[in-house]
């Protein structure tokens, strides 16, 4: 099954996936974003419930008021208007120094701690398929107060029990892990958003747990579409739809050539 | 004081402090000279086969392709090059088997435009070798090192991670507040590229826009070729020496190269050529698309002015500057539809 909404046509998944990326972000705070669909979800963000959200970009663009579609996160559109074209020294310093509150990127594979690859398939030697490495995901997964992931493709393939290559920090494998390798204190994955559902991480075990189902989603496709039990609470909430003025600024305004949304 | 860990990452471009401050002190002439060259000139006197070679700007933004496609054209074989979000760049070096080892931050894609097929299929059949993982903030932070004239840095990303394990970094107990800490090694590139808006004939340089990492970077490569949209006279510089970020005295050769960066973008001058970048794309599927493309616009033509005429000229030119004000409507030629 698909979600109800996509499946009337009423919208495409990944335009409801930017809303529901949106909607975790909260206004007066800062967020570290990454290319595609963090760059949609965060300006859907900005404009509508958090006017003042601050994005920072690695290669120095820090709060844009992006007049298009940034192709890449070090071009002119990310320092567009923005407050301060900097560096990448100066933006990874202010990370890894607390003022960074979400950070906000997709991956190829992840495990029931949020750790995530975006290095290797198979070997990394002789890889099956050499993906492009970390870029700046290690240092959003270290440095971040909270970290959102999408994953627009959940599956066994992509929920894994063993990564192939553990490219960038959630808790590890377990409580406590973080801390011990000497990442900083307080910090990891927050929620991680894909076709089925909306995740957090269980407090106590820190594993992944469904926190909303995309309607029309049964539990049982979100466990048949991954390696590893996810964890499923009493309660599970309905995840938000996009509103019709959600879908007029990401048509109009934000991708109007359809080129991460499609048509 | 005990290493916890080590990654086992070939450590490329270290050197002990002491001997980098001699190489420094033998090599880097500290007079006011002008260093204006050729492109031709400047790769055949500083770039080396088996060099470790470091592009500036960032992803297709800022990034001096007149160089690049002059190694191409000069056949330059075994360099190392540094995968600091080194896209068209690295693709084009891997692929025409310039560079045949990187250090990988992130290399062989073209962020939204997808993954690089030229460079991955190099490095899948074995061709090009990964010979260490690390992170754009643990890059960055090796050039700050090798800047600062020390050793390595602290920092607190990569730990426990298999990129720390594929990394040249090591890991140990901070003597002040007892936590791991990684120590991440200092990197001098043999020879960086770099091009910037505008410098003088000695290679003073001003840059209108973010500068990644070229701070970092312009000063701790042992030598630095400069390109620029334009040469300005020394005293437009010393009427606001505050916006110099690159100080002559790092800079080994200047070169005026006006859309130099193309087909990459240059922030408030011209825009990304999709098409052609999107051209390559399609080509680089195979092994003969890639000749095709390195014979019609590096091997074909001569110099860079050359290559300018073959991707459209000033017709073209002026549409990427539009593009780049926002005058034209944004296109993806290389989008897959579905």
């Amino acid at each position: 099954m698909a979600i109800t909404g996509v499946e009337e046509g009423r919208y495409n998944l990944r335009e409801f996936l930017a809303v529901n990326g949106a909607r975790v972000l909260e206004d007066k705070k800062s967020v570290f974003v990454g290319t595609g669909l963090p760059i949609i979800a965060t300006t859907l963000a900005q404009k509508t419930h958090a006017p003042n959200l601050l994005m920072v970009f690695e290669a120095g663009g820090i709060g844009p008021q992006m007049p298009e579609l940034a192709i890449s996160v070090g071009e002119s559109r990310t320092f567009y208007r923005a407050v301060a074209a900097s560096s990448m020294h100066d933006v990874m310093s202010l990370s890894q120094a607390g003022y960074i509150d979400y950070g906000f990127l997709g991956a190829a594979q992840m495990d029931m701690y949020g750790n995530i690859n975006t290095t290797v398939i198979g070997n990394h030697d002789l890889p099956q398929v050499r993906l492009p490495g970390s870029g700046g995901a290690n240092d959003v997964g270290s440095f971040s107060q909270r970290l959102v992931i999408i994953i627009a493709d959940q599956s066994k393939r992509t929920f894994v029990n063993k990564l192939d290559f553990l490219t960038t920090p959630g808790y590890l494998d377990g409580p406590g892990a973080r801390e011990r390798v000497g990442l900083p204190r307080g910090t990891g994955p927050y929620r991680v958003i894909t076709q089925l559902g909306v995740y957090g991480f269980d407090e106590k075990t820190k594993r992944l747990q469904l926190v909303s189902l995309h309607p029309g989603i049964s539990v049982e496709e979100v466990k048949e579409n991954s390696s590893f039990e996810i964890l499923i609470p009493d309660k599970v909430k309905t995840s938000p739809e996009p509103t019709k003025e959600d879908l007029r600024i990401l048509r109009q305004e934000i991708d109007p050539a359809g080129i991460v949304l499609g048509k | 004081m005990a290493v916890l860990q080590e990654g086992t990452g070939e450590l490329i471009g270290w050197h002990d402090p002491d001997d980098a401050r001699d190489w420094v002190l033998k090599n880097k002439s500290r007079e006011l000279k002008d260093k204006t060259t050729s492109v031709k000139e400047a790769v055949s006197k500083f770039v080396r086969d088996g060099d470790f070679i470091a592009s500036g700007g960032f992803g297709h933004t800022r990034v001096s392709m007149a160089i690049i496609y002059e190694i191409i054209r000069q056949k330059k074989r075994n360099l190392i090059m540094a995968g600091k979000t080194a896209v068209h760049d690295l693709d084009v070096l891997v692929s025409s088997a310039c560079v045949n080892r990187v250090e990988a931050a992130y290399s062989f894609g073209h962020e939204l435009r997808g993954l690089s097929p030229g460079s991955r299929r190099m490095v899948q059949t074995g061709q090009c070798k990964v010979v260490a993982e690390t992170s754009n903030a643990g890059y960055q932070w090796r050039w700050l090192a090798a800047m600062m004239g020390l050793p390595f840095i602290p920092s607190r990303n990569l730990l426990g991670t298999d990129t720390l394990r594929y990394s040249s970094c090591k890991v140990i107990e901070d003597p002040f507040s007892g936590k791991p800490i990684t120590l991440i090694p200092a990197a001098y590139p043999d020879v960086a590229f770099i091009h910037v808006h505008r410098c003088d004939v000695y290679g003073n340089a001003q840059i209108d826009s973010n500068l990644v990492e070229d701070f970092e970077l312009a000063r701790c490569a042992r030598r630095l070729i400069m390109t620029t949209e334009k040469i300005v006279d020394n005293e437009f510089i010393r009427r606001q020496p505050w916006r110099t970020c690159i100080p002559f005295f790092v800079v080994d050769a200047v070169v005026e190269t006006p859309y130099g960066s193309h087909p990459c973008e240059m922030p408030g001058m011209y825009y990304y050529d999709e098409d052609h970048i999107a051209e390559w794309l399609s080509l680089s599927r195979t092994p003969e698309g890639v000749d095709e493309y390195l014979q019609k616009y590096v091997f074909s033509v001569d110099c860079f002015e050359d290559y300018l005429k073959l991707c459209g000229g000033v017709k073209r030119m002026r549409y990427l500057k539009r593009r780049e004000f926002l005058q034209e409507p944004m296109t993806a030629p290389w989008r897959k539809e579905g």
